[in-house]
This record gives C-alpha cells, sequence and structure tokens, in this order.
C-alpha cells in the first residue's frame, strides 16, 4: 500500500493550518475566530497522523478540538458581540511585533541551513501499529520510563492551576 | 478483468478488516453498508419509539399510515424533505448552515470502527475507543453553533446547556472507559489496547465480559458510562438542551425541513454510536451469550439458529397482525402489504438458515441485538424519568459519577495488579 504521508499532503494542511491562523486574528466576530482556531487544530491533529502518532492525533482532537474550544466557546458566547466588534482589534506595538518575527523567521532560518551540523543524524522507527503502547512505555516503562517524573511535575503543575482556579472564583470555600 | 477480480476475491479469505488488508474497494462496500443499516436503524428506531412510548402511555400511536403505522417514518421524511427550508434573516448564515453537517459528520464518521465481528469493521485502529470519543465530542461543536447561529434566544440557551453538560459527562465517561480499557491488560503480557477489536478480543481471552469483571468494579464503571452517555446523547432524562417545555425545540429551534432533520439523524446515529461502544466495551461486543461455559458443536449450532429465529419471530407478528386486521374493504390493502412484509421477513429469516450465511452472519447479528436492547433503554428512560433541573445535572455529573468514576479506576488498577501478581505466585 503506498504511504499516505505525501508531501501533497503535508502542504495541504499545512495551509490549512496557517489559512487558519490568519483567520484566527483577522476576524472580528470572537466566534468566528474560535471556529477558525478549531480548524488549525484539526489540521494540526491530522498532521500528527502523517507523523504516525496517531494517540497524539486523537488526543489532540480529543482535549483541543473537543474540550478546549468548547469551553472557548461557551465563554465567547455569553459576550456581546456588537461590544466587542466596536473594540479595537490590533495594538499598536508594531516595533515589538516585527521584532518577535524576524526573532523566530532568524532561528528557523539557522536551523534550516545549520540543522544538518546541529543535530545527530539518523532514520526514525516509526510505531505506528503500537503507537499508544509506545507512549505508555516511554512515560510509565518500568527500565524506558525516562519521561515519568517530567509528566507528574507537569500534572502537578495543572493541580495547582485548578485549585487556584477554584480558589480565585469562590469566595467562601 | 481477472485483476479485477482477483483484487475483488483477495479480500474474501483474508482474515483482517478491509482497512487492515488495504482493500480500497471491499471498504467503501463496507461503509455503505454501514451506512445504509444504519438509515435503517435510524427509521426502525424513529417508528419503534413513538410506537413503544405510545404503548408505555396506553396510547395506540401512529396507526393511520400503513398498518400499524408502519409507513409512518417515510411520510415523515417525505414532509420533511418537502417542507420549507427558513433560515432567520439575523442568523449568521455560514455557520447556520454548516453547524447540522457537522453534527452529522461527526456521528457518522464514528462507525468506522465499530467492529461488528472479528473481521467485520471498516477498519481497526490502534487508537480506536480514543478515536470513537473524539470524533463524538466534535459532535457538541456542531451543537453550539446551531444554538449560537440562530440568533435567537431560546437556542443559545440550549446550546450553553448543551456545552456545559456534555463537557462534564465527557469527564466521568473517560474515567468509566479508562478503568475498562485497563481491564484489557489483566492477561500475561499485561499489555492493554486501545484497538476496538482488541478489547473484544480482550474479553474472549479472558473468558467474562467486562461487566463482570472484578466484581462488582466493572459494573460500577458500566453504569457511569450509561448514565453519562445518556447525558452525551442529549436524551431524556438529560434532554436540558432540547427540552420542550422550557426552550420549545432547545438548540435547534429555528431549524426546518432537511436542516433539521440531520439534527434527527445525528442525534439517533449518535445514540447508536455510544450504545456500540458500551457494548464493545462491556458487553462483549460481537461475542454470543456464554462462548466458554456452553461451547461445542451442538452449542453453536443452536446460537447460530438465533438470527432465523428472530426474523421468524418477527415475521409471525406480521401474520398475527394481519390476521386481526379489521375486515373492511378499505383496509383490504393494508392488510395485503402487511401480509406482503411478513412474508419478506420470513424470507429474510430462511436465508440466515442456509448454514453459509449462518456462520457469517452471527457476529453481526450478536452485536446487533445487544445495541437494540441499548436502544430500547432509551426509549424506556424517555418514558419513565422525569427531566432532571440543570442544578441537579451538574451535581450528578460532577460531585456523584466523577468520584465514583476516579474510585473505581484506582480500584481496579489496585485489583487489576493484585490478582496479576497473584497468577504469577501461583503460576511462576
Amino acid at each position: 500500500m503506498a504511504p499516505v504521508a505525501t508531501p501533497f499532503f503535508f502542504y495541504m494542511l499545512s495551509g490549512i493550518m496557517l489559512l487558519g491562523g490568519i483567520v484566527v486574528i483577522t476576524r472580528k466576530n470572537a466566534v468566528h475566530s474560535a471556529l477558525a482556531l478549531i480548524v488549525t487544530l484539526l489540521a494540526q491533529a491530522a498532521l500528527y497522523l502523517m507523523l504516525y502518532a496517531p494517540f497524539v492525533a486523537g488526543v489532540q482532537i480529543i482535549l483541543y478540538a473537543g474540550g478546549i474550544m468548547v469551553l472557548f466557546l461557551f465563554v465567547i458566547m455569553l459576550i456581546s458581540i456588537e461590544r466587542s466588534q466596536k473594540e479595537r482589534q490590533f495594538n499598536k506595538q508594531w516595533l515589538v511585533g516585527i521584532a518577535a518575527a524576524a526573532a523566530l523567521g532568524g532561528l528557523f532560518i539557522a536551523v534550516y541551513t545549520k540543522g544538518k551540523s546541529l543535530f545527530p543524524e539518523g532514520q526514525l522507527t516509526y510505531a505506528e501499529a503500537g503507537n499508544t503502547q509506545a507512549v505508555a512505555d516511554l512515560l510509565y516503562g518500568p527500565h524506558s520510563g525516562m519521561y515519568m517524573f517530567a509528566f507528574e511535575i507537569a500534572s502537578l503543575l495543572l493541580l495547582v492551576a485548578i485549585i487556584g482556579a477554584v480558589v480565585m472564583a469562590k469566595k467562601r470555600i | 478483468m481477472q485483476e479485477l477480480l482477483n483484487y475483488i476475491s483477495s479480500y474474501l479469505s483474508s482474515d483482517q478488516t478491509p482497512g487492515g488488508a488495504g482493500n480500497f474497494l471491499w471498504a467503501l462496500i463496507y461503509i455503505l453498508l454501514v451506512f445504509a443499516g444504519l438509515s435503517v436503524a435510524v427509521i426502525a428506531m424513529n417508528w419503534l419509539e413513538r410506537k413503544i412510548l405510545a404503548h408505555m402511555q396506553v396510547r395506540l400511536g401512529p396507526m393511520r399510515v400503513g398498518p400499524h403505522g408502519l409507513l409512518q417514518p417515510f411520510a415523515d421524511a417525505l414532509k420533511l424533505l418537502l417542507k420549507e427550508d427558513i433560515m432567520p434573516d439575523e442568523a449568521d448564515k455560514l455557520i447556520f448552515w454548516v453547524a447540522p453537517f457537522i453534527v452529522t459528520l461527526a456521528a457518522f464518521t464514528v462507525f468506522v470502527v465499530v467492529p461488528f465481528g472479528p473481521t467485520h469493521a471498516i477498519t481497526d485502529m490502534n487508537i480506536g475507543i480514543l478515536f470513537m470519543l473524539g470524533v463524538s465530542s466534535l459532535s457538541v461543536l456542531g451543537i453550539v453553533m446551531a444554538g449560537w447561529a440562530s440568533n435567537s434566544h431560546y437556542p443559545l440557551i440550549g446550546a450553553l446547556r448543551s456545552s456545559a453538560q456534555m463537557v462534564s459527562y465527557e469527564v466521568a465517561m473517560g474515567l468509566a472507559v479508562v478503568s475498562a480499557i485497563l481491564m484489557t491488560s489483566l492477561n500475561q503480557q499485561g499489555t492493554g489496547t486501545l484497538s476496538m477489536i482488541g478489547i473484544v478480543e480482550a474479553q474472549q481471552a479472558q473468558g467474562t465480559w467486562f461487566v463482570f469483571k472484578l466484581f462488582p468494579l466493572g459494573l460500577i464503571a458500566f453504569f457511569i458510562f450509561a448514565v453519562a452517555m445518556v447525558a452525551e446523547t442529549n436524551r431524556a432524562p438529560f434532554d436540558l438542551p432540547e427540552a420542550e417545555s422550557e426552550l420549545t425545540a432547545g438548540f435547534h429551534t429555528e431549524y426546518s425541513g432537511f436542516r433539521w432533520s440531520l439534527f434527527f439523524l445525528a442525534e439517533y446515529s449518535a445514540m447508536i454510536a455510544v450504545s456500540s461502544i458500551a457494548v464493545t466495551l462491556w458487553m462483549g461486543g460481537w461475542l454470543r451469550p456464554f462462548p466458554n461455559a456452553l461451547s461445542g458443536s451442538t452449542w453453536n449450532l443452536v446460537f447460530s439458529l438465533f438470527p432465523g429465529i428472530t426474523f421468524l419471530f418477527l415475521a409471525g407478528m406480521c401474520f398475527y397482525s394481519t390476521a386481526r386486521m379489521p375486515k373492511h374493504p378499505y383496509f383490504r390493502i393494508q392488510t395485503a402489504g402487511l401480509a406482503i412484509f411478513g412474508a419478506l421477513l420470513a424470507l429474510i429469516a430462511l436465508v440466515l438458515f442456509i448454514p453459509a450465511v449462518r456462520v457469517r452472519i452471527q457476529d453481526i447479528y450478536w452485536f446487533c441485538i445487544k445495541v437494540a436492547a441499548f436502544m430500547y433503554l432509551y426509549i424506556w428512560y424517555r418514558g419513565t424519568f422525569p427531566r432532571y433541573r440543570f442544578d441537579q445535572l451538574m451535581k450528578v455529573g460532577w460531585k456523584i459519577l466523577l468520584p465514583m468514576g476516579l474510585g473505581v479506576l484506582i480500584l481496579t488498577a489496585f485489583f487489576g495488579l493484585w490478582s496479576t501478581t497473584h497468577t504469577n505466585l501461583w503460576h511462576p
């Protein structure tokens, strides 16, 4: 069977992502922006699929497109659209913006030109059939679980954020 | 020509799903079959729901269009297609237009991984159950978009309720699903699976449905899922997003005609989808009852006769009703129609008794009959339970189901680990 991960799909998905990202920041209507962001996130999930990482793609869809964006929409729908449309959309911070974009662009160009000498060369082994098991092994495996500490620290951070949100939202606990 | 025939027949001898075998043509045939079956199921569900609800309330239900209202769903569909398609003037045109399609697409796409049998699925994914949960969680976006784009008060309230409710119950649902997935890893190798076919095969290998595994943990997880899945599909008693008495029709108040029927189609196929998740995870998927205790060729024969017997029973009901039809000449066509329908069902039953068909069809039959039991439960809930108040709904989701799910998850992990280490002790 011919591989699906052809350059055509990569360029198509990247194009969709870029287009979606541009729509997110140019629309005045916040709901339209949120929907464009969902398109961007779904295209990103498809890019993960192209990298033979179906587990990450599935988690991306559940968490971002199905979970976080629903909460975004939930909040946005409560905001008066008429008022937000009258407000100024862009801050006058061209200088900082151009500097940040130039720095990021410079980084990309540097990686693109010098990447071969900076990073070790090697062929990736795709674990498409056992992707979930491979991820689980990296996270919790008795011998190969090298990301367990990072994972637990990240979940602790999230717990702190949840408790903080509850404390801030509730006057009397 | 010969190559084409080889290509078509090459799949028939394989023991994989068409997606796994990489056979494009058979994948397409399976997709069409699933789509057609789903449409028939939605039509049947429409009739059955009205009929069963009516009988629960000691009414007759639809009786006019066709014998016992059998043609009512078709009349409804015709009416919906011929109805004027109204779009509110102040609506957000693009989003209003695209929302029903998103809901329908999400509801139908999940059937890509539903396993009707060991080889009867469109494809098998490594992330099967994750894919199902993820894609079905996208349907809430369509509902929210529909409610907001209508630019009207009741739909907006319905959409807000829907998003809050679905996000809340997804958490409890996910925890219940994880505890079932943990059970797939209780084998010698200790590796679990997310693939839908793999989950059913794990139940076969462990010799028990996961409802009865680590009793009563499997049962509690199943209960949590069974409650959460009703809330996820916006059905009574959790049908607050479309509560008729409060919000006229909730998020699809402004929709009419074809677009409304898309919402209807999506709701019913989403119900079938979550029921098939429950069947796959806890009720043994395509496995027939007692595959281990009542094994042997005699029992295999007895259980493989069930599909035919079911259809014979339905045909018998049709003939009984034909005999009881009023004898007035006005009913002559309806009586003949019902008799022909019964004969058709009997013919299907006879086809299902052919040994070659019998063997291939029984997985699909057991899967469908289990899903059908869940669909009946949906109707039963709607006929029995009053609607929850919104704060009660949130309380059930966050304060009862979520802690219960967490507890079951931890206990499943603990006892699962305990049981595997003990088998290792006994069988070093």
